[in-house]
This record gives structure tokens, C-alpha cells and sequence, in this order.
């Protein structure tokens, strides 16, 4: 009996026992379509971070303030000391000192109330400079960012990011020359920024509100030249290295600090990733381990069929021994079935994990990434499980006597 | 001197005993059982309930192993072999009728006859026509693709028959293949088994019916274990 014919039966015999067959891969399935969904959870995270930074602009570095420590010796998170400054950005700037510096924006962060007429918007205002599109790889899909003049002139003027701009302007009417009360100041809004065209909503790129630096610093009534961020944008990938040892050399200088005193912190988008990628990965691996044990409680269903299968098919095996199936024969027709049911599975497992995948995004707001190494390896995995556990059961099977077999009842 | 066709053997069995063993009860169903078989001889053997035809049955098929004694089959001792080996001798030499039908409900009837020749390595065209072919043989012609549950007792009955004669095996061993069966069918089983020995079949029949058992040339008398009576029977 050749190998086909072990599989036309073993697909006849699971066939013969419908429910049972579906209930016993239902273990398999759960398990299957649950690593392989965890495993795209996991790596969706990671793509949605990725993106997100990459969304910052390429070749980016990003210079923030380092920690603070008060004079009682508390010390503050980074990002907490107000140690940068317009000068420090100026100073990157310079081609002479950082060659490798291709542009640079600092900006300021605050939070202000936009209102248009009855409707009102609490969101981040940010004061900038004219490089400051270019910087952060962001274009505009109405009106114009503003210019140096609005920059010197401290303008009322403001560029709104495309949710910004929904959530103030509804209907048809372009937001651009309309006008908008921020914090009790009129401007004028002219630009509205494309989406940062990162795949999930809700992130704070879409939703700001852009004003040059100069305007931003009156509306908050500030006088000193601190900003909360510098982005400095590279020449080009390889140069990245070179331009972050341009700028730490230089900061370092203009605050008279030493590294282990360094009032400031530079970090690139890879760092980013990293720091990003290894607290999703524990979670991935902590919940794939758990579906894995879904899948080996489901293996057990498989083998525990079997046997039963096994009991309950005894007189036919009587019976196929008595018409000449030798115990070999036997056991590859038990294996070959058990296989069957994990690889059937596993096929619907991954036919449900792809369905989930299209259908779980929109319903959770998680992106889902299956990949093919994870859907490949979750099949050879149920196959295996169903050969496996079907061992056992096949060479019980096998060593049944025919006599024994044909006469039980 | 006159010439004489000397008959081939088929069986040969010289002081068989089987010895059951339930717990610490010991239980000799076979006491020493003596036979010969020719090729084309058509045997039955009658005797009273628990007298030993299955045990002797099992052992003629090669389903079981006697405790003591030689079992030749075609002239190959099967005492020796491994149950690999039995396995293709039963697939080779030996087709079963139960008195249970013993049917796989689950395939159509000529997928049923065919399971012999699977094992036989045959392909699966050949398999469909020598099974149909087997099944039009026994009068089912028209049944080929119903199941054992859609057909009379008398009706499986056949089936297995067609599926004891489809490989063409040497000897066809029937362990009261009537037994569950209405007078009519009966007889339509019977009938087959007399045109199979005409075509030169061996069949070994178990019975305990009189009137059965009168079919065949040669009465095998069976008692608490031993042949106590080996006649030829009157045509
Ligand atoms: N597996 C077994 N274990 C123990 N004793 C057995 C076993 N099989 C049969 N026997 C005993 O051996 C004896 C012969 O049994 P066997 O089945 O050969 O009888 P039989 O002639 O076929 O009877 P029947 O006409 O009722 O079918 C009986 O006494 C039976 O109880
Ligand atoms: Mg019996």
C-alpha cells in the first residue's frame, strides 16, 4: 500500500468521523491561529514604531536637554532641564564647525486652546524654525509654511496638522486664510500639513498646530532662547555618526559640560527602534509561549483521539490485518491520519489568523503583520505535533493481534 | 501399476493443539488436530458449539498461532514467520467470509471487495475493475456503490464473498457464513461457494448445520477439540 492510498484512507477515515475530526483540530486551530496572531501583534507594534520614528525624517538626530539636578541633589527625568537653546541650534548649524549637518530646526512645545468661531481645540502648539519642514520630512497639503520675514516678525500665523485642521473646520471651506483664536491671540492659518501618512490614527504628528518660534515664544510670554528640541537632519545615512560626534564635540564646548556631565542627550532614530523593539519583543515572546502551549495542550487532543480512534476502529483493524495489512501498513495509515488532522489544522489556524488579521486591526486599532516565516513554521509545527502524538497511538495500533482485534466487540 | 494424479496439498496440519490461558485457567481447545487438505477439495467442518471450529479456523488463516504442532500452507511452515510475512500470506493465499460480514460501514460496497488488493499492491483502475467484476460475479452488479448499511443481511453476506474471491487467494475460509442469514439468502451464499469450488477453488466451510454442511465433498467431524470423524460425502 503505497503512500497515496495511505492518504486517500486517512482522508476517508477523518471524513467518516466528521464532528469528531473538527473537534479534535480545533485544538490545533486555536493554537496555531494564536501564535501566529500574537507573532503579527508583536511584529505590527514594532512596524508601527518603526514607522512612527521614521516618520520623524530619515537621517535624523535628536538633541534633547539632559537631566537636571536640582541643588538638594533630586534630579529630573531628561528632557527636564530647559539647557538648550536657540544659540545651541545656531551653532549646529554652522557648516564650518558641523559639516556633516545638513539642517537643523529647534522647536518649542506647549499646549494652547485653538478656537474657530463656536468650535474649540485644546492641542500642542509648536514654535519653529523655516527648516523645520524639511527637517521633519513633512509637506503641506494646503496653503504655505511660513517664511524667514513671519519668523522675524513674529507673525501671527499658523500651520495646522490635518486632524487639527478637521477637528476646527468642518464642511467644504478651506481652513487656509480663515483665522483662529489661540489662546486669546488671532492668526491666520496658512498651511494645513499633509498626514504624517503613519498608518494608525491619533498619533500627535497629524494633530499641532505649527507657529514660527518667535510667535510662539510671545504667546507664552517667555522671554529666554530655550527650546525643548533640536532635530538635526544628516547629510546622509553613512554621515550620521560623524555629524553626532559634531554636535556632542560642540555642545559640549558651548556648555563647558564633560561627558559625564553632559546636560544634554542626543539619540538617533536606530537607537529609538531599539529601545522600542526590546520591550515589544518580551511581550511577543512572553504571549507567543503561551499560545505555543495552547498549541501543545491541542497536539495532546490530537493523540488522545487517536487512542480512542484507535479502540474504537479495533475490529477493522482486525479486519484489514486478516486481509493482508502488515503491521507496518497499520501504523502508517494511523500516522498519516493523525498527521492529517494537525496539517488541516494548521491550515485553517492560519486561514483564521489571516482573517483575523484583515478584520482585528480596525476593531482594536493594532496593526497586525503576519509573516510568512511565522505562517510557514506554524503548519510544519502542526503537522509535526500530529505526527507526534499520533506515534504512540499508531504502533498501539500496529501491534494489536489480527485475532485479538477481529474479535473484540 | 496405474498412473495416478497425485493431489497437492494446501494444508498440512500434524498434531495441532491451541492452549487459551484466562488469568490461571488453562483451556486446550485444540487437542491435537490432524489434517489434510487438497487443492480443490471443498471441506466442512461440523461440530458442536465450542468443539473448536473457530479456534481450528483461526489457525487455518493464519489469524492465530497454535500452541504446538506443524502448520504447513502451500508448503511454507508459517509457525516460523514474523507477522509481516503472515500478513502477505493471508493477502496472497487465504480469502475470509465471517459469519459477521465484518464490512467497513463506511465504504461503498466495491470499495469494500477492493481492500485486498490494496494491500496486494494492485492499482486503484485495476482495483475498481476486478472488485465491480467480483461483485457482478456474486450478483451485486447493480449494488457496487452502495454501502453495507443500504443492503440486506444476504446482500453484505455476498459482498464479503466477492471480496473473499477478488484476489483469487488458494484456499477461501468461511466460519459459518450462513449463520445470520434467512433460508433464501442462504442458499444464495451457498450457491456461490459450490461455483467457486467448481471453478477449483479449496474452500473450508464451518458449520454446525447438517443440512449445510451436506454441500461438500468431505465432512470434518469436530469434538472437544479432535476430529472424530473424516468421511467423504455421497454425491
Ligand atoms: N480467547 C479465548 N480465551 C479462552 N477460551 C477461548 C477463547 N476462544 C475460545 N475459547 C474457548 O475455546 C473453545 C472453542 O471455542 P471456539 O470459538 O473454537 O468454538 P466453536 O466451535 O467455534 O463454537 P461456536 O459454534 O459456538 O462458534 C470454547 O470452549 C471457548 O470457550
Ligand atoms: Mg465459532
Amino acid at each position: 500500500m503505497n503512500w497515496l492510498e495511505t492518504f486517500r484512507s486517512a482522508v476517508d477515515a477523518v471524513r467518516a468521523h466528521r464532528m469528531r475530526s473538527i473537534l479534535t483540530m480545533l485544538g490545533i486551530v486555536i493554537g496555531i491561529s494564536s501564535v501566529i496572531l500574537t507573532v503579527g501583534f508583536g511584529q505590527g507594534a514594532q512596524d508601527k514604531v518603526k514607522d512612527q520614528i521614521s516618520a520623524l525624517g530619515s537621517n535624523l538626530l535628536i538633541v534633547s536637554p539632559g537631566s537636571t539636578t536640582s541643588s538638594s541633589g533630586v534630579r529630573g527625568g531628561f528632557g527636564s532641564a530647559s539647557t538648550l537653546t536657540l544659540q545651541d541650534a545656531e551653532a549646529i548649524a554652522d557648516k564650518t564647525v558641523a559639516p556633516d549637518v545638513k539642517n537643523v530646526a529647534a522647536q518649542t512645545s506647549t499646549s494652547a486652546e485653538l478656537v474657530n468661531g463656536t468650535t474649540n481645540w485644546t492641542t500642542s502648539i509648536v514654535g519653529t524654525t523655516t527648516s523645520w519642514p524639511e527637517v521633519r520630512k513633512r509637506s503641506l497639503s494646503a496653503g504655505r509654511f511660513f517664511n524667514e520675514d513671519e519668523v522675524t516678525s513674529a507673525a501671527h500665523v499658523v500651520v495646522l496638522g490635518a486632524d487639527t485642521a478637521s477637528e476646527l473646520f468642518s464642511g467644504p471651506v478651506s481652513p487656509v486664510g480663515q483665522s483662529v483664536t489661540v489662546d486669546g491671540t488671532q492668526m491666520t492659518v496658512i498651511g494645513v500639513l499633509a498626514s504624517s501618512g503613519s498608518s494608525s490614527s491619533g498619533t500627535s504628528e497629524d494633530d499641532q498646530a505649527v507657529t514660527p518660534m518667535t510667535t510662539a515664544k510671545r504667546l507664552t510670554g517667555s522671554t529666554n532662547a530655550s527650546v525643548s528640541t533640536i532635530y538635526v537632519q544628516a547629510q546622509s545615512g553613512d554621515a550620521l555618526s560623524a555629524a553626532y560626534q559634531e554636535i556632542d564635540g560642540l555642545l559640549t564646548n558651548l556648555h563647558g559640560v564633560s561627558a559625564s556631565t553632559a546636560d544634554f542627550s542626543i539619540s538617533s532614530q536606530q537607537s529609538l527602534v531599539a529601545t522600542a523593539n526590546s520591550t515589544n519583543k518580551t511581550l511577543t515572546v512572553l504571549l507567543t509561549g503561551i499560545a505555543g502551549i495552547s498549541l501543545l495542550v491541542g497536539g495532546i487532543g490530537v493523540m488522545n483521539i487517536m487512542l480512542v480512534s484507535v479502540t474504537e476502529r479495533i475490529r477493522e483493524i482486525g479486519l484489514r490485518k486478516a486481509l493482508g495489512a502488515a503491521p507496518r501498513v497499520i501504523r502508517r495509515q494511523f500516522l498519516v491520519e493523525a498527521s492529517l488532522l494537525g496539517l488541516a489544522g494548521g491550515i485553517i489556524g492560519v486561514i483564521i489568523a489571516v482573517v483575523g488579521a484583515a478584520v482585528l486591526p480596525s476593531l482594536i486599532n493594532q496593526p497586525v503583520s503576519l509573516s510568512l516565516v511565522a505562517t510557514a513554521g506554524a503548519i510544519g509545527t502542526s503537522l509535526i505535533l500530529g505526527i507526534g502524538f499520533g506515534v504512540y497511538p499508531a504502533s498501539r495500533a500496529a501491534r494489536l493481534t489480527p485475532i485479538d482485534a477481529l474479535r473484540s466487540e | 501399476m496405474s498412473r495416478l494424479i497425485v493431489p497437492e496439498p494446501v494444508v498440512e496440519l500434524a498434531g495441532i493443539r491451541k492452549m487459551y490461558r484466562s488469568g490461571s485457567i488453562e483451556f486446550e481447545a485444540l487437542r491435537g488436530v490432524d489434517i489434510t487438505i487438497n487443492q480443490g477439495e471443498y471441506v466442512a467442518v461440523i461440530g458442536p458449539s465450542g468443539s473448536g471450529k473457530s479456534t481450528l479456523m483461526n489457525i487455518l488463516g493464519c489469524l492465530d498461532n497454535p500452541s504446538d504442532g506443524t502448520y504447513l500452507l502451500g508448503g511454507e511452515d508459517v509457525s516460523t514467520m514474523s507477522e509481516a510475512q503472515l500478513a502477505h500470506v493471508r493477502n496472497r493465499r487465504i480469502g475470509f467470509v465471517f459469519q459477521q460480514f465484518n464490512l467497513l460501514t463506511s465504504l461503498p460496497a466495491w470499495r469494500n471487495v477492493e481492500l485486498p488488493l490494496i494491500y496486494a499492491g494492485i492499482g486503484r483502475a485495476e482495483r475498481r475493475e476486478r472488485s465491480i467484476r467480483a461483485l457482478e460475479r456474486v450478483g451485486l452488479g447493480d449494488r457496487v456503490e452502495n454501502r453495507p448499511g443500504e443492503l440486506s443481511g444476504g446482500q453484505q453476506q455476498r459482498v464479503a464473498v466477492a471480496r473473499a474471491l477478488v484476489s483469487e487467494p488458494d484456499i477461501i475460509l468461511a466460519d459459518e457464513p450462513t449463520g445470520n442469514l434467512d433460508s433464501v439468502s442462504t442458499e444464495a451464499v451457498l450457491g456461490l461457494l459450490d461455483e467457486l469450488h467448481h471453478s477449483g477453488r479449496t474452500i473450508v466451510l464451518i458449520t454446525h448445520e447438517h443440512e449445510v454442511a451436506a454441500r461438500a465433498q468431505r465432512n470434518l467431524v469436530i469434538r472437544d477439540g479432535q476430529i472424530t470423524s473424516d468421511e467423504l460425502v455421497a454425491a
